[in-house]
C-alpha cells in the first residue's frame, strides 16, 4: 500500500525573559566613576600588582581581594579586532568593529566597539581599525552608568 | 586508574533541521547506533553522562526530556554542560567512571538541536558577562575573528592560508555520510565567500546543525569479553582558563590549550606529537581555529601551521591527517561536537572510517574548546593497548 508522505508539524516557542543583574560593589563604583565623570578606573591586584580592567573586586590569580583603584587613561591602542557585518536577533546593527583595547595604564584588555570611522566596506574599515591603531573614548552625553556609556573608541588619527 | 577502551560508537546523520524527529528520538537514535556498532542491549549499559549546551534547544536542561532516547531511566545519570568542549568533556566523565571503577560499562551520550533556534550568535552571546562585556555584540564568531586578527598580526598568517584549511575539510567531508555540509570549495570560493566577521568569510565558519551521538566505554575485562576491536583510551586532559578574554597573554597563541596538551602527551606517554599520532580530530569552527590548535598542541612550531598547511602536511595524505570527518566547519551540533570528534577519533583507530579511512591509523587525538576561549578538552585513542 503506498503511504502519503505526511507534513512534519513545527511547533512554534519563544523564550524571552527580561533579567536583572546584580553588578556588584566593585562594577558598581567602576560604573558611577564613569557615569559622573567619565572616568575609567582599574583595580590592582595588592599581591601581583597587575592592573586589571574590566575591575573586579578579587584576583582570581593570587586569590586576594582587590582595593586598590588606579586611574586608567581613556586612551589605548587596539590588540586584536574583528569587523562584524551580521545582523543577529537582539544585538547590535552591523556594520561594528570589536576590539580588544590595552588602556594606557592597564594590564588587561578591554573589549568594546571600535567606532566613528566608515566601516561600511571591510576592505577600507581593516585599514582604519588596524591592530596598533591608538584609540580614545567618546562619551555619551546622558551617561547611565553601564558600559555603554562609552559609545565606541575612535582611532585618534581620525577626523 | 584502571585501563579503558572505547567499544562502541554511533552518531545521526547530521543537517540544519531534524524535522522528522524530537529531541529524545534524536538521542534513541544515537545511541541504538552505539548499541549496534557494540553489539550490546541498552540494559548492559550501566551508567549515563549525558552532555547537551543548554539553551540551544529552547528547552531548560534537555538532559531530563531525553532520559527515555538515551535508555537511561532507572539507572545513574548525570549531566554536562561547558559550552562547546561539552561533547568531549561528557566523554572525559564517562571514561572517569570506568577508570575509577565506579562501572565497568558508561555510555557518553550527547543530543544537541542548533538548527532549533532561528539564531544561535545571539545565545551565544549570552555566554559573556552581561555586567562589562554584553553589550559589545560578540558571538562564537567573534572567537574566530579576533585570534585570526591577532594570528595575521603576529605570524603573518594569510587568507588564503585559512581558505585551505576550509577546502581540505569540505573535501573531507564529501567522504563522510554523516557529515552535514557536503560539497567541494576551491580557495577562490572560500575568498570570494560573504564577509560575515573581518577577517572571517561565511566558508570559514561553521553551519548549525541537529544531531545525536554516543559512545560507549568498558574496563579492561569487559572489553576483552565483549569487544573484538577496541579503541584504547590513551590519555586524557581538560583544562579551564579564566573567564576573561582581555586577561589572555597574546590572542594569536592559545596558550592554555599547550597547557593541557602537555599534560595529555605525558598521561599517554607521546613524546613527538605529529610522528606519533597520525589522526587529529580538532575543533574548530572557524578556520583560523585550526593554525592556532595546531601550534599549540606542537604539531608544528609557532606561526608555522600556514606554510605547512600550504605544503599539505595536514591533509588525508599528509604527515598527520587533521579532520578526516571534515571537522567542525562542516558539522556543529554545538555541544555534541566534542563527542563527534571522538567517534571519528574511534572509527580512524578501528579501521571503521570506510572511505575516509587515513591508512594504517593507530593513534588518533580528539579536541574540543568552549567559552570565551576557555575551556579545552582532549583524548587520544590507539588501535593498540598502551
Amino acid at each position: 500500500m503506498a503511504e502519503k508522505k505526511e507534513e512534519f508539524i513545527k511547533v512554534k516557542a519563544n523564550w524571552n525573559i527580561p533579567y536583572t543583574h546584580s553588578a556588584g560593589k566593585c562594577a558598581s563604583h567602576f560604573f558611577q566613576e564613569m557615569k559622573e565623570k567619565k572616568r575609567i578606573f582599574g583595580i590592582r591586584c595588592p599581591k601581583c600588582q597587575r592592573v586589571m580592567l574590566p575591575p573586579r573586586s578579587f584576583c582570581e590569580r593570587c586569590f586576594v581581594e582587590t582595593t586598590d583603584w588606579v586611574p586608567v587613561k581613556d586612551e589605548g591602542v587596539v590588540d586584536s579586532v574583528s569587523i562584524n557585518y551580521m545582523e543577529y536577533t537582539g544585538m547590535p546593527k552591523p556594520p561594528y568593529a570589536i576590539a580588544f583595547i590595552k588602556l594606557d595604564g592597564s594590564d588587561s584588555r578591554l573589549m568594546h566597539f571600535v567606532g566613528g570611522v566608515d566601516l561600511s566596506d571591510w576592505k577600507k574599515a581593516k585599514e582604519l581599525v588596524k591592530i596598533g591603531t591608538r584609540v580614545k573614548a567618546v562619551w555619551k552625553e546622558e551617561r547611565e552608568g553601564r558600559m555603554t556609556d562609552i559609545m565606541y573608541f575612535k582611532p585618534i588619527s581620525a577626523k | 586508574m584502571r585501563r579503558v577502551a572505547i567499544i562502541g560508537v554511533g552518531q545521526t546523520k547530521f543537517r540544519t533541521r531534524r524535522d522528522d524527529a524530537t529531541h529524545e528520538e534524536l538521542t534513541f537514535e544515537g545511541v541504538s547506533r552505539a548499541l549496534e556498532d557494540a553489539a550490546l542491549s541498552i540494559s548492559q549499559i550501566e551508567s549515563f553522562v549525558y552532555g547537551t549546551m543548554d539553551p540551544f534547544d529552547g528547552v531548560n536542561s534537555p538532559d531530563k526530556w531525553c532520559v527515555g532516547g538515551a535508555g537511561a531511566v532507572g539507572k545513574p545519570y548525570i549531566k554536562i554542560s561547558t559550552g562547546g568542549t561539552t561533547g568531549l568533556t561528557t566523554g572525559i566523565a564517562a571514561y572517569h567512571q570506568v577508570a575509577s571503577g565506579a562501572f565497568d560499562i558508561a555510555m557518553a551520550v550527547c543530543t544537541q538541536r542548533v538548527g532549533v533556534g532561528d539564531d544561535a550568535q545571539s545565545i551565544l552571546n549570552t555566554c559573556v558577562c552581561p555586567i562589562y562585556e554584553r553589550d559589545a555584540g560578540a558571538g562564537a564568531i567573534t572567537v574566530g575573528a579576533q585570534q585570526a586578527s591577532r594570528h595575521m598580526f603576529k605570524y603573518g598568517s594569510t587568507d588564503y592560508q585559512r581558505a585551505l584549511v576550509s577546502v581540505d575539510a569540505h573535501k573531507n567531508a564529501l567522504n563522510n555520510p554523516y557529515a552535514h555540509i557536503q560539497v567541494d570549495v576551491t580557495p577562490e570560493d572560500v575568498m570570494n565567500s560573504r564577509m560575515i566577521e573581518w577577517p572571517l568569510r561565511l566558508l570559514e565558519c561553521c553551519p548549525r546543525s541537529d544531531g545525536a551521538c554516543a559512545v560507549i566505554f568498558a574496563s579492561e575485562e569487559q572489553a576483552k569479553k565483549l569487544c573484538p576491536k577496541p579503541a584504547w583510551v590513551w590519555g586524557e586532559a581538560s583544562i579551564i582558563d579564566s573567564y576573561w578574554w582581555g586577561e589572555r597573554p597574546d590572542l594569536a597563541d592559545w596558550d592554555i590549550l599547550s597547557l593541557a596538551g602537555r599534560r595529555l602527551f605525558k598521561m599517554a606517554g607521546i613524546e613527538n606529537p605529529i610522528k606519533e599520532i597520525d589522526v587529529a580530530e580538532l575543533y574548530a569552527p572557524f578556520t583560523s581555529q585550526t593554525l592556532l590548535e595546531l601550534e599549540a598542541l606542537g604539531f608544528c612550531g609557532k606561526g608555522e601551521s600556514g606554510p605547512q598547511i600550504e605544503k599539505g602536511v595536514f591533509k588525508m595524505d599528509g604527515e598527520m591527517a587533521v579532520n578526516p570527518s571534515g571537522g567542525v566547519l562542516c558539522t556543529n551540533p554545538i555541544g555534541a561536537t566534542g563527542l563527534v570528534r571522538l567517534v571519528e577519533a574511534c572509527l580512524q583507530v578501528t579501521g571503521k572510517a570506510e572511505k575516509r579511512q587515513v591508512p594504517d591509523a593507530e593513534v588518533a587525538l580528539a579536541h574540543a574548546w568552549g567559552g570565551t576561549m576557555q575551556l579545552h578538552a582532549l583524548m587520544i585513542v590507539g588501535k593498540h593497548k598502551r
